[in-house]
């Protein structure tokens, strides 16, 4: 196991290091962007790469964790953490809830179902207006711990720094784990898995409601971390990018999923809209990498170095 | 009463054909390749942006409809070419994303170009609607309906009667089979995606004079055709039609009935319950995997 | 009372009739074969009583509980194993992971612990590690150990299969044509690896279409024709059954 380990003091090294290299709060922000969205397709990367699902709808989870907190906390004056906390269940009640149904299906309908899901939820955000502030989006107070606010791009970096070193370790030794074997399993062939006892179908929901936790947590943060939501944060173009981040850092690799999140972070303006040129960039990126690195970047370096994941 | 059910139903008959003609290129370049296209959105949207774009430069209407279809048909050789050819055997979600890539590229080069503006052109037989039992049924929705109606029948024709069509279908069936007994299959790709592109060109056309176009219609328009091949059960043709004709129905009585503000939601929301009891769509073949 | 009881088991997938009415008892302890020309019904009869497929209609009683009704990873939980015709290996998985896999109701499958790293789960890992890596030797596979599943050849993947199945601890093991696509001496190989597992006590059920291997270690056999069951008896008496002859080589032999 000391591969692990090895990974791990390098991220942990790297987060330590980062703030003494980047100049200003705008290189924060960036990081912190970057952390966001790592912890997220952290999360994604199990349900898709590991246990071979597909979800063309996370960004839904992220956005009810988004407007769970700006909600809760700004028309009701909940504390921030209640409101994340509710957020968080709220989305893994609504994940453990849709996903017997839809993993019951296969392939395209299962992609198709998971699409449905997130522009459900997006269409119910942007609508409830008296709520959600509608299409233009709602504001949301600062994050606080027991009275303590967290203030500025620094600040909240180590709080993310902190969150994303242990997710990765928490990935790994989920992966490692026999519940990670099962999934994994899963993934190489059901009928092979269910035969040695793997209920695949409970699998399938745990492992669709542990990213779609994830996902929620990070929306909820992401909130107030911005100090504004809008609909967009839960639509169809955000969850491809999550999709893409994935599947470009590499499938079933933790630290691809870092990767992809830290590549597709820094293309500019890569979170919100796109706009003209950025948008055929974008596009020809994904192209690009999809046919010469189907196996994402990170596997594919691997494989070329022989060894280290 | 019956008025307003007739109102909502002639509208969402309208839509509904460009959703069947969209969900038609789905199910096409499905049974030829396994690829969902997710570009197949942009070219409804090339067929109206491109038409409005021709009429602006002076070119006469025939013309102006001709290029409108033959562009997105070579647009989808080229996404063919460039795209889907060198990910052969990718994984599933791999070329998922591929051809959102090209989406994204044929959105952000019509953006450039074209500008975000919505545009449309008039209606091909004028605008005085035709009262229909209390209802207005404008005469550009039976444009839409009657195209509609003859491309279906010629694609069934094509594929039934002309040896070329039903080399398309062996190769859906099995490539490798096909191939073996002499079919081009390269071939049959590239002639699957150049239809696609002109069928679902010509929706965004016909369409256009109805509900405008820009540069971002493609979206959703191209969702809801795939919601719409999926509700019918992917890689059949009368799935796509029927799938395509319920989801602007049902869209355009939620829209009517219920919310406005939820009509987009209604497709999908569709999606549930038919793929609850029917895992695959109305009319997917039912498999059973062998160990 | 027989270890496995299959009563007037059927199936039919859309107008073919696979199964029919097929009825047997397997005692514990001993090697039953399940042999037909290709066609017969037989590895759909092995995916029937392992529940891959549903039964139209019939019974199956394991040590006299009914578990026709049960999804397949609940037999795993009654000590039912098997192997597949066409091979069911997690390639994205190393060797050792996937006989780890068979193992997978021994441990404790917890999420959190799972997230956390709990000592506990390492250890009990560690340990099927180990017995994993003991049942690869045991089949014949040391040179594999630290191979990626991936690249193994198909010989050493079948191999791999019935480790897996071992994994699981089970009373009896399903072999669905462990000798397919092998040549004679591979064959004798896998012959003398099936007779090992049933002398350390395993009953095992075999579906095989090589009779010399059959003939060589079955005690009992079960001889099926277009889905409905021939005969069935212990071996040297189905071998000069002259309808078994007749439905194999054919009426003149």
């Amino acid at each position: 196991m000391t591969r692990t380990h090895y990974g791990l003091f390098v991220l942990a090294a790297v987060l330590l290091a980062l703030p003494l290299l980047l100049p200003n709060t705008y290189y924060f922000d960036i990081a912190n962007r970057m952390a966001i969205n790592a912890i997220v397709v952290l999360g994604l990367n199990l349900l898709i790469g590991f246990a071979g699902q597909i979800s063309l709808g996370h960004a839904g989870f992220f956005g009810i964790g988004a407007y769970a907190s700006a909600v809760l906390t700004t028309h009701f004056s909940w504390p921030p953490i209640a409101a994340l906390c509710v957020g968080a269940a709220g989305a893994s009640l609504l994940a453990a809830a849709i996903a017997p149904p839809i993993f019951r299906l296969r392939g395209h309908y299962l992609a198709m179902a998971t699409l449905g899901l997130g522009i459900v939820i997006s269409i119910v955000l942007k609508n409830e207006a008296g709520y959600t502030g509608g299409p233009d989006g709602m504001s949301v107070p600062a994050m606080s711990f027991f009275g303590w606010e967290i203030f500025g791009e620094r600040q909240w970096y180590w709080l993310f720094a902190g969150i994303l070193l242990f997710s990765v370790w928490a990935c790994q030794n989920l992966i490692d784990s026999p519940f990670g074997r099962a999934l994994r399993a899963l993934h190489g062939s059901e009928v092979a898995s269910q035969v040695v006892g793997v209920d695949i179908a409970r699998y399938k929901v745990t492992i669709f409601v542990l990213s779609a936790f994830f996902a929620s947590i990070m929306g909820s943060l992401t909130a107030h971390y911005v100090g504004f939501v809008t609909p967009d944060t839960a639509e169809f173009p955000h969850s491809i990018e999550l999709v893409t981040m994935v599947v470009i850092g590499g499938m079933a690799s933790v630290y691809g999923s870092v990767i992809g999140a830290v590549l597709l972070t820094a293309l500019p303006q890569a979170l919100t809209t796109f706009e003209g040129w950025e948008t055929v960039a974008f596009g020809a990126i994904l192209m690009l990498s999809m046919i010469f690195l189907p196996k994402g970047l990170v596997p594919t370096l691997a494989a070329k170095f022989g060894g280290r994941r | 009463m019956l008025s307003q059910f007739l109102q909502f139903m002639f509208s969402g008959v309208t839509v509904g054909a460009t959703y069947a003609l969209a969900a038609l290129g789905f199910t096409l370049i499905y049974n030829a390749s396994n690829v969902i296209n997710f570009a197949q959105g942009e070219f409804i949207m090339l067929g109206g942006m491109l038409t409005v774009f021709f009429l602006k430069i002076g070119l006469p209407m025939p013309v102006a409809l001709v290029l409108a279809v033959a562009i997105p048909a070579a647009v989808g050789v080229l996404v063919e070419k460039l795209a889907i050819e060198p990910a052969k055997g990718a994984e599933v979600v791999g070329l998922i994303i591929i051809t959102i890539g090209a989406s994204l590229v044929l959105r952000g080069v019509v953006q450039i170009w074209l500008g975000k503006g919505a545009a449309a052109f008039p209606a091909f037989s004028g605008d005085a609607p035709i009262a229909v039992g209390g209802a207005a049924l404008a005469p550009q929705s039976l444009w839409v309906l009657g195209t509609t109606a003859v491309i279906v029948v010629a694609l069934w024709l094509f594929f039934n009667r002309t040896l070329a069509g039903k080399a398309i279908l062996a190769t859906s069936f099995d490539p490798l089979a096909a191939q073996l007994v002499g079919i081009n299959t390269q071939w049959v790709l590239l002639v699957s995606f150049a239809l696609s592109a002109a069928i679902g060109a010509i929706g965004g056309i016909l369409l256009t004079p109805i509900t405008m176009t820009s540069y971002d219609v493609g979206i959703m328009l191209g969702l809801k055709g795939f919601v719409a091949a999926v509700v019918g059960g992917l890689g059949n043709g009368l799935g796509a039609v029927v799938g395509g004709l319920m989801v602007g129905i049902i869209e355009a009585m939620s829209a009517g009935y219920i919310s406005s503000a939820y009509k987009d939601a209604a497709p999908f929301l569709l999606i549930f319950v038919v793929l609850f009891f029917l895992p695959r769509g109305l009319f997917g073949a039912k498999a059973t995997e062998r160990v | 009372m027989a270890l496995l009881e299959v009563s007037d088991l059927s199936k039919t997938f859309g107008g073919v009739l696979a199964v029919q009415n097929v009825s047997f008892s397997v005692e514990a302890g001993i090697v039953y074969s399940v042999i037909g020309p290709n066609g017969a019904g037989t590895t759909t009869l092995f995916n029937l009583i392992t529940r891959a497929y549903k039964p139209n209609s019939g019974e199956i009683r394991l040590d006299g509980e009914l578990v026709t009704g049960r999804e397949p990873h609940q037999l795993a939980r009654k000590g039912v194993a098997r192997t597949f015709q066409n091979l069911q290996i997690c390639m994205n998985m190393t060797a050792i992971e996937n006989v780890m896999v068979g193992g997978h109701l021994f441990l404790d499958r917890n999420l959190i612990k799972g997230l956390l790293r709990f000592p506990s789960l390492r250890r009990a890992d560690a340990i099927l590690r180990e017995k994993a890596a003991e049942l690869m030797t045991y089949v014949g596979l040391a040179a594999y150990l630290g191979a990626e599943a991936g690249a193994m050849p198909y010989g050493a993947l079948k191999r791999l299969e019935i480790a897996r199945a071992l994994a699981a601890r089970p009373r009896i093991l399903f072999l669905d044509e462990p000798a397919a696509g092998f040549n004679p001496m591979e064959t004798a190989e896998i012959d003398g690896l099936v007779r090992k597992i049933a002398d350390s006590g395993i009953t095992v059920v075999l579906v095989e279409h090589d009779m010399k291997m059959v003939m060589n270690i079955s005690d009992r056999i079960l001889v099926l024709n277009y889905g409905k069951k021939l005969t069935e008896g212990a071996a040297r008496d189905v071998r000069r059954d002259p309808a078994v002859i007749a439905a194999y080589l054919g009426k003149a032999a």
